[in-house]
């Protein structure tokens, strides 16, 4: 910076742009950035659909940020009022039904989405250097996530809402010395209550703007290294990148479209089928549902809760299942990042990726031994993989590696 | 500008920011307290039952505190198995005597102390577990006819809230 110009005040004026758009770009340098970052923005060649799930994901945020704007409109949070209200969008606020099934649809495609996002980031080890803190942004939006649909699910007032509230807070209540106290301090008073479900709507608000607000870090950081892709190579040259636009908003778009079309299906011909339906029956302070499950996207963490005998161990165990992905990038010792150049290591994912599923199965059952046993299994399998095969896979495997993304695509070729 | 004002300027900065900050720290007391339970909430913090509609054998559930409190009317029979255990054979050692004040009635908070369901066995048609009290079904704990805990997750017995004999068919909880 020159002596007579000391805040840079005549850079930011320059802007590459005239007329309205420059003035307006030289005093908020946004449209350059946006060029810069979307459009202009060079992305590896070899990205496949896998790739798309992040700008999936994001349009079901902002699908889910209008809808409950506009449920937010009709929707009273109090413990006499809120199921009421929810039932009135139902059935006498036009269109009413559309916005809540949309808005309780989209929740759960943004975790189906987000599901095959982070799987995306294990299999083609997205998680590692330089991309460490994307991965944590994105970690951070998924507790975030979490807990905003945990807060969410307690707004309708039904009897799965107000048991699962209660478990879930309860969970604090395993924490030696304060838990009491904490529980206290979330519900305002001895149960969950009046004053629960009305803190609970504003910090679903917060939280889900809080999202918004991750979202920003997530994509800087990404930028900042530009995107991994499925060889894990890093692009040598000009020749192995396309520029996002159009290349990449047009892929994600036809993505999009075809993702959207299985929400809009279920939206429209089975728009409960994620859902419980004791949720229709008003919450009863008095009467536990014979089964409580959680939604399903929480069933894997609920099974890994269930799995062990203890009350602390199991709340200990189910925040530490998501804990350890934090340390994965630290955990994973090996210099290769994708799983097509790993032939151990990918076969630990794909058993991660089994594993999974088979808790989330056995979190719908009901604890009895069979289930609880396979829990186990499958409680020990997830941190056997992070914390034992991760380090040791990394070294004890021999890699292939391509050199290029060119070669990437040229071996791809010759193979199909 | 001379270097000999560095001092009294360190100073001054120290000074300021730790008042700041001192200052914005105390505000988390008032923040945290607005979030506790209000003083309506606790003045709802006694009730008074009347014990003589309950027949033996059979139990009552209110509401004290937004909780269920589960009061029943023990048989012979029930008070029996609840006296003569093996107190080493307990998760959470407690003498039966230590937890009423008269033995034909049994006052608990119908809170499943693992995650707080309310435990099934209030209705003599209820699934009362392996051992003839309460039965949770959320994560599967049963508890015996004393309230304590006697197989799954749970960790604690079923909590005794304070509570009085005004008369003898009168208790007050809280
Ligand atoms: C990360 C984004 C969000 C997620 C995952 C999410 C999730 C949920 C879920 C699962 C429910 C319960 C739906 C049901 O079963 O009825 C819910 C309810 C609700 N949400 Fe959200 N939400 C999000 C963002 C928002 C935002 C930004 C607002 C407000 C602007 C909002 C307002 C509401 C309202 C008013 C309800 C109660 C009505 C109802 O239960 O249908 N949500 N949310
Ligand atoms: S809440 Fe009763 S067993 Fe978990």
């Amino acid at each position: 910076m020159s002596s007579n110009d000391p805040h840079g005040y005549k850079k930011t004026l320059s802007s590459p742009y005239s007329g309205v758009k420059g003035w307006i770009d030289s005093r908020l340098p946004l449209i350059r950035m946006m060029e810069a970052e979307y459009l202009k923005f060079p992305v590896p060649k070899s990205l496949n659909y896998f790739w798309s799930f992040g700008g999936i994901a994001m349009f079901c945020l902002i699908g889910l940020i209008l809808s409950g704007i506009f449920l937010g409109m009709h929707y009273k949070p109090s413990a006499e009022d809120a199921f009421n209200s929810v039932e009135r969008i139902m059935r006498d606020v036009q269109f009413g039904w559309l916005v809540r099934y949309l808005h309780m649809n989209l929740a759960s495609f943004f975790f189906i989405a987000v599901y095959i996002h982070i799987f995306r980031a294990l299999y083609f080890g997205s998680y590692k250097a330089p991309r460490e803190l994307v991965f944590i942004f994105g970690m951070l939006m998924f507790l975030l996530m979490m807990g905003t649909a945990f807060l969410g699910y307690t707004l309708p007032w039904g009897q799965m809402s107000y048991w699962g509230a209660t478990v879930i807070t309860n969970l604090f209540s395993a924490i030696p010395v304060v838990g009491d106290a904490i529980l206290l301090t979330l519900l305002g008073d001895f149960t969950v209550s009046d004053a629960t479900v009305n803190r609970f709507y504003v910090l679903h608000w917060l939280l889900a703007f809080a999202i918004v607000g991750l979202v920003v870090f997530h994509v800087i950081t990404l930028h900042m290294t530009g995107s991994n892709n499925p060889s894990g190579m890093e692009p040598q040259n000009w020749d192995e990148t396309l520029s996002f636009h159009p290349y990449m908003t047009i892929k994600d778009t036809k993505a999009m479209v075809l993702f959207f079309i299985v929400v809009a299906f279920v939206l429209f011909f089975f728009p409960n089928i994620m859902g419980h339906s004791d949720n229709y029956i008003r919450a009863n302070s008095m009467v536990t549902p014979a089964h409580i499950v959680p939604e399903w996207y929480f069933l894997p963490f609920y099974a890994i809760l269930r799995a062990i005998p203890d009350k602390l161990g199991g709340v200990l165990a189910m925040f530490g299942s998501i804990a350890v992905l934090f340390i994965l990038p630290w955990l994973d010792t090996s210099k290769v990042r994708s799983c097509l150049y790993r032939p151990i290591w990918r076969i630990c994912v794909l058993l991660f990726a089994l594993d999974f599923f088979i808790l989330m199965y056995m979190g719908a059952k009901p604890a009895s031994d069979i289930y609880v046993l396979i829990s186990r299994i499958g409680t020990a399998y997830w941190f056997l993989f992070f914390l034992v095969l991760a380090p040791l896979v990394g070294y004890l495997e021999t890699p292939r590696q391509p050199l290029t993304i060119s070669n990437f695509l040229r071996d791809k070729k010759a193979l199909t | 500008m001379s270097e000999n004002n560095k001092p009294r300027r360190d100073f001054i900065k120290l000074a300021s920011m730790t008042l700041g900050g001192v200052g914005a720290a105390s505000l988390v007391v008032p923040f945290i307290s607005t979030m506790q339970p209000g003083k309506d909430a606790l003045a709802l913090a006694s009730t008074e039952i009347d014990l003589s509609p309950i027949p033996e054998g059979q139990s009552l559930t209110v509401i004290w505190r937004g909780k269920p409190v589960f009061i029943k009317h023990r048989m012979t029979d029930e008070i029996q198995s609840a006296k003569e255990i093996n107190l080493d054979d307990l998760i959470d050692i407690q003498d039966d005597s230590a937890r009423v004040l008269q033995d034909k009635w049994l006052v608990v908070l119908g809170v499943c102390t693992h995650l707080g369901c309310v435990p099934l066995g209030q209705k003599t048609t209820d699934n009362k577990g392996d051992f003839g009290g309460w039965f949770c079904p959320c994560h599967g704990s049963h508890y015996d006819t004393s309230g304590r805990i006697r197989k799954g997750p749970a960790p604690k017995n079923l909590e005794v809230p304070p509570y009085v004999f005004l008369t003898d068919n009168r208790i007050k909880i809280g």
